[in-house]
């Protein structure tokens, strides 16, 4: 099992409905090919840096989990075959990135106690 | 540095005189590389407004011997501005004159 955090960037024209049906589809992806979900970040609409599909911002959303590597190809193939799915990234984390990630999830979840 | 009452003496042949004795700063501070300093061991691709910092107005790489950066953090550096640029979070290039 490795460590993996996936971002992925939705087309901003969906509704909140699809919205949460398209993560939730990755994410029943990801755990019936045995992966664990860690943590689940919704960072809303964001706007993008330079024009994607003539678009200016979308929905950004990240997955950290563990899951076997044979799972990752399939979902990213589910990612380019997707029109809602402007653009994904999935990196794998290292053992400094994992005391990162885990550091950042402390402090926002700390930030969502204090507002 | 010589004084001026011996400048004008010309008590070295072949050295430069000046009327004034010049006085440019010629040790500045050394560069360090700000990861070994402060302890960073992961540079986070998400954190876009840190990584702004390495890039020049034009959204290029900044290189190491300005920013004083290690080989071995300027290489996760690049990496994760790539990262954040396909991300859209950091732009590939920025025109100025728009």
């Amino acid at each position: 099992m490795n460590h993996y955090e996936t971002v992925f960037i939705l087309n901003p024209v969906l509704s909140e409905e699809q919205i949460k049906e398209t993560v939730k589809k990755y994410e029943d992806i990801l755990v019936s090919k045995g992966a664990k979900m860690i943590s689940k970040e919704d960072w809303g609409l964001k706007k993008f840096a330079y024009a994607i599909q003539h678009k200016k911002s979308g929905f950004y959303h990240m997955f950290e989990y563990t899951a076997p590597g044979e799972s990752i190809n399939p979902m990213e193939v589910e990612f380019r075959r997707d029109e809602r799915i402007m653009r994904y990234l999935t990196v794998k984390l290292d053992k400094h990135a994992i005391a990162w990630a885990e550091k950042r999830r402390n402090r926002n979840s700390k930030q969502k106690a204090k507002a | 540095m010589a004084s001026i009452q011996e400048q004008a003496k010309g008590k070295k042949d072949g050295e430069i005189r000046y009327l004034t004795p010049l006085n440019i700063e010629t040790s500045k501070a050394k560069k360090y590389c700000r990861f070994q300093r402060s302890g960073i061991k992961y540079i986070d691709y998400k954190d876009a407004d840190f990584l702004l910092s390495f890039v020049n107005e034009q959204g290029k790489l900044l290189p190491r011997r300005l920013t004083g950066t290690s080989l071995k953090f300027q290489r996760k550096v690049a990496v994760a501005v790539k990262r954040a640029r396909h991300l859209a979070l950091m732009p590939y290039v920025t025109d100025l004159y728009k």
